[in-house]
């Protein structure tokens, strides 16, 4: 059984201007001890996707489909009962350097919170825990004491993935947790996510714009496009062997060094990725696609098969129906 | 002086065009007033602690690190933007004066693409004037071939790739995507017609799928028009995709330089090595990583400033070789071992692999 | 290469017509276009749609009493009326001690209130500024030097300082527009201070020097119009602080005898017992009309700061 399942999730937001449609219609599945990658750029959902699972957004927005959580139904608990699976169901690391921890409160506090208001332990042995939890993240546990000023970006956002870890959850949804670190710093907070995962046998949804950082780290990959998933399989095959021309443009961003072909030859896509309240017609990456075909603009693309445990949702997908010409 | 020919084989490369020679860059530190009463002094961050290169007509030259090894502070004082204590930079054989004012013409040759195509702009200006700002202050009334201002805005968004030009003069920057403001950026330091581009992380804040656009934009005016550039990025993958030639940079020094096929591919300095270890690849996490954070430039080690987190010291190679006492303890330079390749680490001399 | 997408903006100006395009057309454009943005945005907001209409009042009153001098409405045409009469209709708000209309009297006051409050903070909003722009783009020794003078002025009890000057300088209208002027730009410095000091951090500041602008250059054309909105946020509120000011110096008797403001008339109402004759109008109108004033403009200033807010303004 999975440990999370995401069935036609949509995500709408309620803004002055409108109703901004974010996520419009994504499924995937999650089992235990499973990494899967989220990609994807600005404006694609990916992080309207983290906030959903925990039901974070204001009240405005509007949520449809189904996600189940350690087989509960997470948009249809109430109250009380979704505060008690926040952080212990799930928990999420943010880009933690920014603002996600109190400035003014020690870091061993911060950790102890989340302890607490599980009602995971009381007082001492919450500190206790939490000494233990930054050990296993890497940091000397007298650094409880400390304030978040007095950590370096490597280290605050250890503090961040041993909160993630306070109340033992079954699922870690990792929001671009690496992306203002030093390339070096980098490598030792993956690192550490990745042996952490694999000990603990958690789940882990990655998500990020970074696509070269999620090959290495997931099992199993979705690139996201204009709120959908446009192609998902096993993260090294979707990487290497792209079947939708946007994955195959992405890929191309983040060169290999050594690979002769991306030598003095950047490739990239004109155009912009849509504003979500102006979806191009029929195939949202139509406008910008290099393999474009005539019955682009209006069809509306599944995820078809595209090769063993492969789907794309792109004409040219192996799967993909055999469509009319608009015009002989 | 690098002979054309012997760079990585790519002989368009002319002559030397920005020089620049045992510069120095310090940040004062600073203490509060009561500790400074009490004698303390504040120590100064050596940002940039004698760094020599050479940037060539027609090249693109890669400045790459980590945060906090000076790679910004430098190409900003190739600009002009901030003082050296030491060191000068030569711009086509000419010194450059301190003084503000005298720096003037030179700023027309030498242009700068910041990192943070939003912050760039200023939101109250529309896109005619900023690119038209450059123009203004140097009071270029009229251009090479007789064109009037709005010509020469029109051409130099042209060939950003903003087309057609007059459908942008109106518009304020919050109504262009990420990749359509940083051509904007571009394209006001190309109506100068400058010889020089200096680019600090051009694309990192943008989407990932248009980088290559800007990217392959940069290259063209290398092309096109001879506009020489110095990329500063953290990105080897980057440096890969366009440079020359890499710079390697470690707490204020070059510590690795040389045509980009041979850098990136052979390193010859542990630090290199263990930045490419560390470029993620398919395949997992199972690699040598480097331990701690980088370092702080107000303490700057003793010896080799790389040796307290060098694999090859900690590994105990550095001993069994013998430099292990001079690694710790006698600081030293760039030495040549190639032909266009530059080095600084004990190993070379000892032929050795890092 | 692919020809680039212009992102669909709803209100993108007509493309320029083929002929002429100079840069002070496009300046012009540029400004008629932020200005009827301005507008738009400013017409959605009530409350400083209230308060504009109560200002278009009091201005026009203001006008009309320099234009319009029929000899019922000019003051100094005394003894026109029956002395401390009720409201009727030949003096809708009844008259004073010397039988003037309490209604002309109020109207020619407008004039000068208004005027005061506006030269006032005039003063005060390009004094403030100055020494803002100057302290915060400078900074180390002119941005120490000028903080503390700064600090003196905020700190002088201006009341003290106001009876001072008067009993020095004599009681004249400039004299109270400088005692004003002198009060509030201290405020006005600091706040213009901490906005240069965050806008001279902007990547745009330094790509303007990177181009080879002179530091002229860079605060006329990149520091002064980034900070404009704020000043002019700050100064319409102002405004309100010298008119309620200058009615409590008058009040105190320090005002300027030969002109009538509002705050005259209540020292006069007050000083000859209009309370304890029960002729409340002649009090109360002057009052009615500085807290209506003070009201319009803190209700536009209030509006204009909504608008003026950079994180509502750049996306």
């Amino acid at each position: 059984m999975s440990v999370l399942s995401v069935r036609d999730l949509e995500v709408t937001y309620s803004t002055k201007g409108g109703d901004v449609p974010a996520v419009r219609g994504v499924s995937f599945d999650i089992g235990k001890g499973e990494v899967l990658g989220l990609a994807g750029e600005s404006g694609c959902g990916k992080s309207t996707i983290a906030g959903a699972i925990l039901r974070l957004h204001a009240a405005q927005t509007k949520i449809g489909g189904a996600i189940t959580l350690d087989g509960e139904d997470v948009l249809g608990l109430s109250p009380g009962k979704l505060r008690a699976t926040r952080w212990t169901g799930a928990s999420i690391v943010f880009q933690g350097a920014l603002h996600t921890l109190n400035p003014v409160q020690k870091v061993g506090d911060q950790i102890v919170e989340a302890i607490t208001v599980h009602h995971m332990a009381a007082d001492k042995e919450a500190y206790v825990r939490a000494g233990a939890l930054l050990e296993q993240v890497g940091l000397p546990p007298r650094r409880i004491d400390d304030y978040p000023h007095e950590l370096s970006g490597g280290q605050k956002q250890r503090v961040m993935i041993a909160m993630a870890l306070a109340c033992s959850p079954s699922l870690i949804i990792a929001d671009e947790p690496t992306t203002a670190l030093d390339v070096m710093v980098q490598a030792q907070v993956l690192k550490l996510l990745r042996s952490l995962q694999n000990d603990l046998g958690l789940a882990m949804l990655f998500i990020t714009h970074d696509l070269s950082v999620l090959v290495e780290v997931s099992d199993r990959l979705a690139i996201m496009y204009a709120g959908k998933i446009v192609e998902e399989g096993a993260a090294t095959e979707v990487f290497h062997t792209p079947v939708h021309p946007y994955t195959k443009a992405l890929a191309a961003a983040f060169p290999q060094i050594g690979d002769p072909r991306f030598r003095r030859h950047p490739s990239g896509l004109g155009g912009d990725p849509p504003d979500p309240q102006h979806i191009p017609s029929g195939c949202p990456f139509h406008p910008r696609c290099a393999e474009v075909t005539d019955v682009c603009p209006e069809i509306d693309p599944q995820l078809w098969e595209a090769g063993a445990g492969r789907r794309a949702a792109c004409v040219h997908a192996v799967g993909a129906p055999a469509f009319e010409a608009s015009q002989p | 002086m690098i002979d054309p020919a012997e760079v990585g084989g790519v002989p368009q490369i002319g002559p030397p065009v920005v020089e620049v020679d045992d510069l120095e860059v310090n940040f004062k530190g600073r203490v509060g007033f009561i500790a400074g009463l009490m004698g303390r002094k504040g120590y100064d961050a050596k940002a940039v602690d004698g760094v020599s290169l050479t940037l060539h007509e027609g090249e693109v030259l890669a400045l790459a690190g980590e945060s906090g090894c000076g790679k910004t502070t430098t190409a900003r004082a190739i600009m002009g933007l901030i003082v050296p204590e030491k060191g000068t930079i030569r711009f086509k054989g000419k010194v450059l004066p301190r003084a503000v004012g005298a720096l003037r013409p030179y700023r027309r040759q030498v242009q700068m693409v910041f990192q943070d195509p939003t912050a760039s702009l200023n939101p109250r200006q529309t896109i005619y004037e900023i690119v038209a700002e450059g123009l203004r202050i140097h009071n270029v009334n009229e251009g090479p071939n007789g064109e009037g201002e709005e010509q020469l805005v029109a051409q130099a968004l042209s060939r950003a790739g903003l087309r057609p030009p007059e459908r942008f003069y109106l518009l304020y920057p919050h109504e262009l995507s990420g990749g359509q403001r940083q051509r904007v950026v571009i394209a006001g330091a190309l109506v100068l017609d400058p010889s020089v581009i200096v680019a600090d992380e051009p694309v990192s804040n943008l989407d990932a799928s248009v980088r290559g656009e800007i990217l392959a934009l940069l290259m063209k005016f290398l092309e096109e028009l001879r506009i020489s550039i110095l990329i500063v990025t953290h990105d080897l993958g980057l440096a890969w995709t366009v440079a020359d030639r890499v710079a390697v940079m470690y707490l204020g020094r070059v510590v690795e330089i040389g045509p980009a096929e041979e850098v990136l591919q052979r390193p010859k300095h542990p630090y290199t090595k263990a930045l490419l270890n560390v470029v993620p690849k398919a395949g997992g996490t199972e690699r040598p990583i480097l331990q701690g954070e980088p370092p702080d430039p107000t303490r700057i080690p003793a010896g080799c400033r790389f040796h307290p987190r060098c694999p090859v010291v900690a590994t105990g190679r550095a001993e069994r070789l013998g430099i292990l006492g001079r690694c710790t303890g006698e600081d030293l330079a760039l030495d040549q071992i190639a032909p266009g390749h530059d080095v600084a680490c004990y190993l070379t001399e000892l032929g050795e692999e890092p | 290469m692919k020809t680039e997408t212009i992102p669909p903006v709803t209100d993108l100006p007509p493309p320029l017509p083929p002929k002429k395009v100079s840069p002070s057309r496009i300046r012009w454009l540029r400004r008629r276009r932020a200005l009827t943005r301005f507008w738009a945005q400013f017409r959605t907001n009530k409350m400083g749609l209230a308060g504009l209409v109560i200002l278009l009042f009091f201005i026009g009153m203001a006008i009309f009493s320099v234009f319009a001098n029929p000899d019922r409405l000019d003051p100094t045409i005394t003894t026109n009326g029956p002395v401390l009469a009720g409201p009727s209709w030949a003096y809708p708000l009844g008259t004073d001690r010397d039988g003037i209309s309490v209604l002309s009297l109020v109207v020619e006051g407008s004039r000068t209130s208004l005027f005061v409050g506006l030269t006032a903070s005039l003063i005060s909003m390009v004094l403030g500024s100055a020494v803002g722009i100057w302290s915060g783009y400078r900074g180390a020794f002119s941005d120490v030097v000028l903080m503390r003078v700064t600090d003196a002025f905020l700190v002088i009890p201006w009341l003290a300082l106001a009876i001072v000057l008067a009993a020095v300088f004599g009681q004249n209208l400039w004299v109270i527009i400088f005692i004003i002027g002198l009060t509030s730009w201290a405020g006005t410095s600091r706040l213009v201070r901490a906005q240069v000091l965050s806008v001279k951090e902007r990547t745009y500041i330094e790509r303007s020097r990177a181009l080879g602008g002179s530091d002229w250059h860079v605060v006329s054309r990149h520091v002064l119009p980034n900070v404009m909105p704020v000043i002019f946020a700050n100064t319409i509120l102002t405004i309100a602080i010298a008119i309620l000011s200058e009615s409590a110096l008058s009040f105190l008797g320090l005002g300027d005898p030969l002109h009538v403001t509002w705050g005259t008339i209540i020292e006069d109402a007050f000083s000859h017992g209009a309370l304890s004759l029960d002729k409340p109008l002649w009090l109360l109108a002057p009052s009615a009309c500085i807290v209506l004033v003070v009201l319009g403009f803190t209700m536009v200033g209030f509006a204009m700061d909504e608008i003026v807010n950079p994180r509502i303004r750049e996306r």
